[in-house]
């Protein structure tokens, strides 16, 4: 009696590990098979090949910025004038919301190359045409939510919580800007 | 086909299918007899207007996909041939655009019929609940449609709305490309959009289905706020129902047409007759009517200690819907009409004068009195679900229940 009442609770228990198995080894069959489908929807493979953009430095006189697209996306190329340079290095680093020098943003100090996102929600700043509004701090200034930055691209007053980003570039000659 | 309430003397091919598949029964059970309480007022019309509407969108929306490319280089000219050239283009198209509109005000005056006569309340829960994910499915389809024209606001709304997710900590910028299929708002985008579109009729299709089945578990609420206690205070749906709402539907169509014949572009925005722009974005971003009070949250909230403005911004619209899902249980109070509660009375209209202040807010750039009006309004529309609700409903000192719907009548109160 004793015994079979055992027989009765090792077999029940037998039951329930294997549906939990069964059940387990279908759901870990379901969810490595959905991550094709998940993963068809990111960046396909010639989306990340488009990823270098060069640029002729040369037509660009002080004080002059041109746009470029990089990636889908606009990037500020900016041959700065003496005087914005020294505004941006002048900055305390330290004092910023996202604190970074101009020193370790722009690698030669009269070019500052930035992506031309605003950081809030993907706006594109003004401050590149002559006319432009460049904001409180003469750097750009996004129409959208009111972010004002500086001439080092960095945030200064609005709701944006970082810099606008600095692509990787290299120059190639002294007069190409090659980006990414 | 016309169904007989006498089952007998059904023709026999309906006596056929029924014995197989009883749709004729359900038909005559949940449409025919289906009792309502016999003092619901036009607002009980709204769900039946809504209907009508989101037809409209199922309807032209197929045919409008007839014509229409989802290409970055082809889906703006698309859209301008749809008006120009296909026959009758322009009028499938205006009334996609405004039938969005009018789905939206139609939902939007339910939900506020549903806040103001406590049809959230037991057993009606489930019901609200499907309501609520109906109102975010809607939105989602409203935002995915509104990019397919691939006009500035198009791109630009894509842009800022995907952007909203880079909010999110340590995995949002792989989210966002994961969205977007690339670096930025592009083809990838636009076609997939395009797929989820179409995709979300359906999906809204099916929980409206699951919202009317449990409906007609839980049946209508009705001003009072009082259950039918016996038949005669009840009418049959045919013809009682059918009628009024058939003549508030008809109401409702007429506004409609005098928007889509006479103002097609009176509740859209200018800048999207432009092609979207990738190198410029429009001096004022703003979103449809529908989404100004959402905006509005979105913007008005400050760098908050450690959260900054952005994800707080995205944390309060996504709260700002999500605390619907908890009204059932945030009201407290064992009263549904506000009929029965004057203070609950004026709070809610506070809730009102807050929305269209959010509305106004969310329409205009976000700085001067417009931010700080937003501001004031987001506490108090969080507040008056997280404070107001739940406080209220033990405080205050409701009004005498009447004694059935028959006695409200008789008395004149109903």
């Amino acid at each position: 009696m004793q015994e079979s009442e055992t027989d009765k609770a090792g077999e029940d228990s037998r039951r329930e590990f294997l549906s939990l198995v069964t059940t387990a080894f279908g759901a870990a069959g379901v969810a490595t098979a959905l991550w094709p489908f998940i993963n068809s929807m990111n960046p396909a493979q010639d989306v990340l090949a488009a990823s270098t953009t060069d640029v002729d430095l040369d037509p660009i006189a002080a004080g002059q910025s041109i746009t470029v697209l990089w990636r889908g996306k606009p990037v500020f190329v900016r041959h700065r004038t003496p005087a914005e340079v020294a505004a941006a290095r002048a900055v305390p680093a330290a004092e910023l919301r996202d604190p970074v020098s101009d020193e370790a943003r722009a690698t030669k100090p009269e070019w500052i190359v930035l992506v031309g996102v605003c950081t809030h929600l993907g706006c594109v700043p003004l401050g590149q045409r002559p006319g432009d509004s460049r904001g409180d701090f003469g750097g750009w200034f996004c129409p959208c939510h009111g972010s004002h930055y500086d001439t080092s691209g960095r945030i200064r007053r609005g709701p944006a919580p970082a810099n606008l980003a600095v692509p990787h570039y290299s120059f190639r000659d002294s007069n190409v800007l090659r980006i990414g | 086909m016309k169904v007989k309430s006498n089952g007998g003397n059904r023709p026999r091919i309906v006596e056929w299918i029924d014995a197989r598949l009883p749709v004729f029964t359900y038909l005559q059970r949940e449409y025919g007899e289906f009792p309502m309480p016999r003092n619901v007022n036009y607002l009980w019309s709204l769900g039946a207007i809504a209907s009508v509407f989101f037809a409209i969108l199922m309807v032209t929306g197929i045919f409008l996909a007839m014509h229409y490319t989802a290409h970055k280089d082809l889906a703006f000219d698309s859209v301008e041939r749809i008006m120009r050239d296909v026959n009758w283009g322009w009028l499938l198209r205006y009334m996609h655009m405004n039938g969005a509109s009018f789905f939206f005000a139609a939902v939007y005056i339910h939900l506020l019929r549903g806040l103001y006569y406590g049809s959230y309340k037991a057993p009606r829960e489930l019901l609200w609940i499907f309501g609520v994910v109906l109102l975010l499915c809607m939105m989602a389809s409203a935002f995915l449609g509104y990019v397919l024209p691939w006009g500035q606001m198009s791109y630009w709304a894509a842009t800022v709305i995907t952007n909203l997710f880079s909010a999110i900590p340590l995995v949002g910028d792989m989210l966002v490309s994961w969205i977007l299929g690339g670096y930025s708002v592009d083809n990838p985008t636009l076609t997939r959009f395009y797929a989820l579109h179409y995709l979300m009729a359906f999906v809204i299709a099916a929980v409206i289905g699951l919202h009317v089945i449990a409906l007609h578990i839980v049946r209508s609420n009705n001003p009072l706020g009082i259950e039918p206690k016996s038949a005669d205070e009840t009418v049959p749906f045919h013809p009682y129902l059918t009628a009024k709402d058939g003549f508030a539907i008809v109401v409702a169509l007429i506004a409609f047409s005098l928007f889509t014949f006479f103002a097609p572009n009176m509740l859209g925005e200018t800048v999207n007759y432009v092609p979207a722009n990738p190198l410029q974005t429009p001096p004022h971003i703003v979103p449809e009517w529908y989404f100004w009070p959402f905006y509005a949250i979105l913007r008005a909230v400050p760098n908050l200690w450690i959260i900054d403005a952005k994800l707080g911004g995205v944390i309060a619209m996504g709260a700002s819907i999500l605390v619907l899902f908890f009204v059932p249980w945030l009201d407290t109070s064992p009263v549904r009409s506000a009929r029965f509660r004057p203070i609950y009375r004026g709070f809610f209209w506070v809730l009102i004068a807050a929305i269209v202040a959010l509305g106004w807010a969310g329409s205009r750039p976000p700085e001067g009195a417009a931010l700080w009006v937003a501001k004031a309004a987001t506490l108090y529309y969080f507040a008056h679900f997280l404070v107001v609700l739940p406080l209220l409903g033990r405080r205050e000192k409701t009004l005498p229940l009447p004694a059935s719907i028959s006695a409200a009548i008789k008395s004149g109160a109903a």
